[in-house]
């Protein structure tokens, strides 16, 4: 009996001639991202906007035309209603009456000061909650949130600096350990994994909130991750190879951690769809972004992270620049001079 | 690389046994972990509230509030200390708009006098010698108190402290409850109540500052300048809480600060609620002392600056008790008891983020995490054994091996689990098998380009781990990142994360390699199905 494997031994495949056809589909992906986010925008949580979430299990289906009519009555602003999985349990969502939905325009212009609405939207919570037990007996308020403007601004604007501050230390990483052109190749990556993101969201219209900062940084790390063991490969390869030309050498490179790449997405391909499937589904955003990330991470770690080195004229040469005497000691007796 | 040292094998014996132990306290039920001896029963993963079921508020002090504050106590002090001061400073035109105190002695030779007894009232604040106030004259006669930045500071964390005891005491006035009161920043308060689903009650007894205050009612003041919200000297205009305005004296008869007790009780007569006090000894004196001077006239009860009632003085209270009534229901008696016992908030509080989860939710939360766990680990020892048969069973013991790591870890800190926490546990598994895939596919590789079985081992795993080093540094940023930002469930996933992160290269990489030298040692195989 022989061992699964899903890429044979000594796969060649020239992944690198078809950068261009792939470059084209990621312009695409990433305009169509940022079309999709000015144009649809996202569907902004409670964390960000400030407003109340309820979650609520009734005791059977809910008639939702008449639970929409009872809480529309109530007069707390625009109320969205969703019915989950299971019929019984309705995800309520009320934002800050008169207030901006997006916290772009909100956080960054007027208008935070007045923190007047946090009382309101603290008062509101309360009333639902009351309403909604005293019309459905035996209901089970699952979980309620509730987030004035002023904190959700304030979560907003550490979730974006947590962001970057994560891609610039990264990025920074990747530069200290490897080369300067690899750190602008890993920084070019997961600017195009965010957008990306991103662009789900506002495609999917699932509610972008705080979890999901978590998710984009976990698929940054993992974007990096195969980004890294590739890189790690085509240094190996361009001190091993000195007459190699770089295209060749990406593509050896790629190849040669194929069966990794493979084996390592389809087991965090199989995680996440279990515990998005099987899983809370409080979470569900969470698993799904993830879950999108580890394909788009792939993705660009193959025709983002490699082809930038190319475009940057990374050389067998870029490494021996820095410690070239070092270097060069370690040559002696071999037949080429390290400098040209 | 494949003669372990004695001391190492020891070591990755002892480290991963110590983890197992730790881990083993979380997962008994409650009950049975009560049994353990003392250290190892502490030794467990605390649940977040989101799993456990409970309720989180976030209350923000009105700072601005507390500066008002400050500048009226000081007016009421610089209007004593004037009028002590000898010879005696009359003074005038007093200001307290701008957020200053401002005023002029009348006479004006005894400005430098004023200034003195004004400097007098300040005091050193932190360990720079700044003082809590700054006096200056302007314009040779007006003397005007501004409180310095630090002055400004120190009183509001003395408010957020005492405010802190406060809402501790209101919550839980036994202080055996499991709840959490934290200060946050300068100006807030996290309260956490595991188990609490409902936090409309907390809400309600955290949302009265409970300042309780019995006055005169002045009655010589007219009741049309009354309704016009104009009050005679030495008088205020406060509101009754049945509607319409009532002049009471400024001066306070009593006030909640001397009280003993307040319970919530009926009263005799009617049977309808109401809340007796007891005065403490200097309290009680004082209020003997003026309704025996007043009998016949009414005082007012005020709560937070409202009239709740306005009897009349029938007889001298001597007894150092009193009942206030005013239209109480047997819940909202008990909570002005609760909060009057508990004394007044210095500040006014308000709920700036809520968030309350019930016990169902969490559990079900539990139960299909644990299920996608359970689920997710079986079918990557599957993948993995089909992919790489000894080295897969290898890799599985350490997948094992790292969860009950993570455990015992988070146990010994005494972490948090929260919701995103499970999925950054189920995450780490994910990690963890990417390791042992790098070795093993490097090994592989080793071994097609003809090395021998022990230097192809050798080699893989030596290759491997600049990659699996590099890689995990960056999960590494971005945990750090996330728990330096992140509030509550993001914490805790950053807190998985990294845990994970450092036991996965720990099983991945120096667990299996033990596992797979002692193979090679004993069995020296001349081939590996690989």
């Amino acid at each position: 009996m022989r061992p699964l494997k899903f890429v044979p031994d000594n796969t060649n495949i020239a992944f690198l001639s078809y950068r261009w056809w792939a470059l084209g589909l990621s312009v695409l992906l990433l305009a169509g991202s940022i079309v999709l986010v000015a144009v649809n925008g996202l569907n902004w949580g409670i964390d960000f906007v400030g407003g109340q979430s309820i979650r609520v299990t009734f005791q059977k289906p809910v008639n939702m035309g008449e639970l929409r009519t009872r809480l529309e009555g109530m007069e707390v602003g625009d109320v969205v209603i969703q019915q989950m999985t299971d019929p019984k349990v309705v995800s309520i969502r009320i934002p800050l009456d008169g207030e901006a939905t997006n916290p772009i325009g909100k956080c960054m212009g007027q208008g935070v000061g007045k923190d007047g609405a946090s009382d309101d939207s603290n008062s509101i919570a309360s009333k639902v909650r009351g309403e909604l037990v005293s019309a459905y007996p035996g209901v089970d308020i699952g979980a309620v949130n509730s987030v004035s403007g002023k904190v959700g601004c304030e979560l907003f604007s550490t979730g974006s600096l947590a962001l970057a501050l994560a891609m610039l230390g990264i990025s920074l990483f990747i530069w200290f350990r490897f080369e300067w052109q690899f750190g602008v190749g890993a920084l070019v990556t997961l600017f195009h994994d965010v957008v990306l993101t991103f662009g789900f969201f506002a495609l999917t219209r699932l509610t972008f909130d705080l979890n999901v900062i978590a998710a984009i940084l976990t698929i940054i790390g993992y974007s990096l991750n195969d980004t890294i063991v590739i890189y790690d490969r085509i240094r190996e390869n361009l001190r091993k190879y000195r007459k190699m030309e770089i295209e060749p050498i990406l593509n050896l490179s790629v190849n040669e951690t194929l069966s990794r790449t493979v084996t390592t997405s389809m087991s965090l391909v199989i995680t996440l769809a279990i515990l998005l499937f099987v899983g809370p589904d409080t979470i569900f955003g969470f698993t799904a972004s993830m879950l999108l990330g580890i394909v788009i991470g792939t993705f660009s770690s193959f025709y983002i992270s490699a082809p930038v080195l190319i475009w940057l004229n990374v050389t067998s040469d870029s490494f021996l620049q820095p410690d070239a005497t070092k270097a060069g000691a370690e040559r002696i007796g071999e037949s080429f001079p390290d400098k040209k | 690389m494949l003669d372990f040292p004695r001391w190492k094998v020891w070591f990755v014996i002892v480290a991963t046994a110590m983890g197992i132990v730790a881990a083993i306290p979380s997962m008994l039920p409650e009950a049975t972990r009560d049994q353990l001896p003392g250290w190892l029963k502490n030794t467990h993963i605390n649940l977040g509230l989101d799993l456990s079921g409970g309720s989180h508020l976030l209350l923000e002090a009105d700072t601005a509030d507390v500066r008002k504050q400050q500048i009226e106590r000081m007016e009421e002090t610089i209007r004593t200390e004037m009028r002590r001061a000898s010879p005696k400073i009359e003074i005038s035109d007093i200001s307290t708009a701008n957020g200053a105190l401002s005023f002029m002695p009348r006479n004006p030779a005894q400005l430098d006098q004023a200034v003195d007894v004004a400097r007098q009232q300040t005091n050193g604040v932190g360990i720079g010698g700044q003082r809590d106030w700054n006096v200056a004259v302007r314009d040779s006669t007006r003397i005007v108190m501004t409180p310095t930045e630090a002055g400004v500071n120190y009183e509001i964390d003395s408010a957020l402290e005492t405010a802190r005891n406060v809402v501790a005491k209101r919550i839980d006035p036994e202080g055996t409850k499991e709840i959490t009161v934290v200060r946050q920043g300068s100006d807030r308060i996290l309260v956490q109540v595991p188990g609490l689903q409902d936090p409309e009650g907390l809400k309600r007894l955290l949302g009265k500052t409970a300042k309780l205050e019995f006055k005169l009612v002045d009655l010589t003041a007219d009741p049309a300048e009354v309704a016009a919200g104009r009050a005679p000297a030495g008088s205020q205009i406060l509101p009754l809480q049945e509607g319409g305005k009532i002049a009471v004296k400024r001066r306070v008869m009593v006030s909640g600060d001397e009280l003993n007790d307040a319970r919530q009780d009926f009263d005799p007569q009617s049977g309808n609620p109401v809340v007796s006090i007891r005065f403490n000894n200097a309290g009680g004196r004082k209020f003997g002392r003026v309704t025996a001077e007043n009998v016949g006239k009414p005082f007012a009860i005020i709560l937070d600056n409202v009239v709740i009632s306005a009897p009349n003085i029938n007889e001298p209270i001597l007894g150092g008790s009193a009942q206030i009534s005013g239209n109480f229901t047997v819940e909202s008696g008990n909570e002005l008891a609760i909060s009057l016992r508990s004394g007044k908030l210095p500040v006014a509080l308000k709920v700036i983020e809520e968030s309350s989860v019930s016990a169902e939710l969490g559990q079900d939360s539990i139960q299909k995490g644990v299920l996608a766990g359970i689920l997710a680990t079986l079918a990557l020892v599957f993948y993995m054994i089909l992919t790489y048969f000894r080295f897969g069973v290898y890799t599985t013991i350490a997948l094992f091996v790292n969860a009950l790591l993570v455990l015992g870890l988070m146990a010994i800190f005494n972490a948090t689990l929260t919701l995103p926490g499970i999925a950054g546990f189920v995450l780490t598994i994910g990690a963890a098998v990417d390791a042992n895939v790098l070795i093993n596919e490097r090994i592989r590789e080793e071994l097609r380009r003809g090395r021998h079985t022990i230097q192809a081992v050798e080699f893989g795993y030596k290759e491997a781990s600049t990659a699996i080093f590099d890689a995990n540094i960056t999960n590494v940023i971005s945990a750090i990142i996330l728990f330096w930002f992140g509030s509550g469930p993001i914490k805790g996933f950053a807190v998985v994360l990294a845990l994970g992160i450092a036991t996965s290269v720990f099983t991945g990489v120096t667990f299996t390699r033990l596992l797979v030298s002692q193979y090679l040692q004993r069995n020296r195989p001349k081939t590996l199905n690989l």
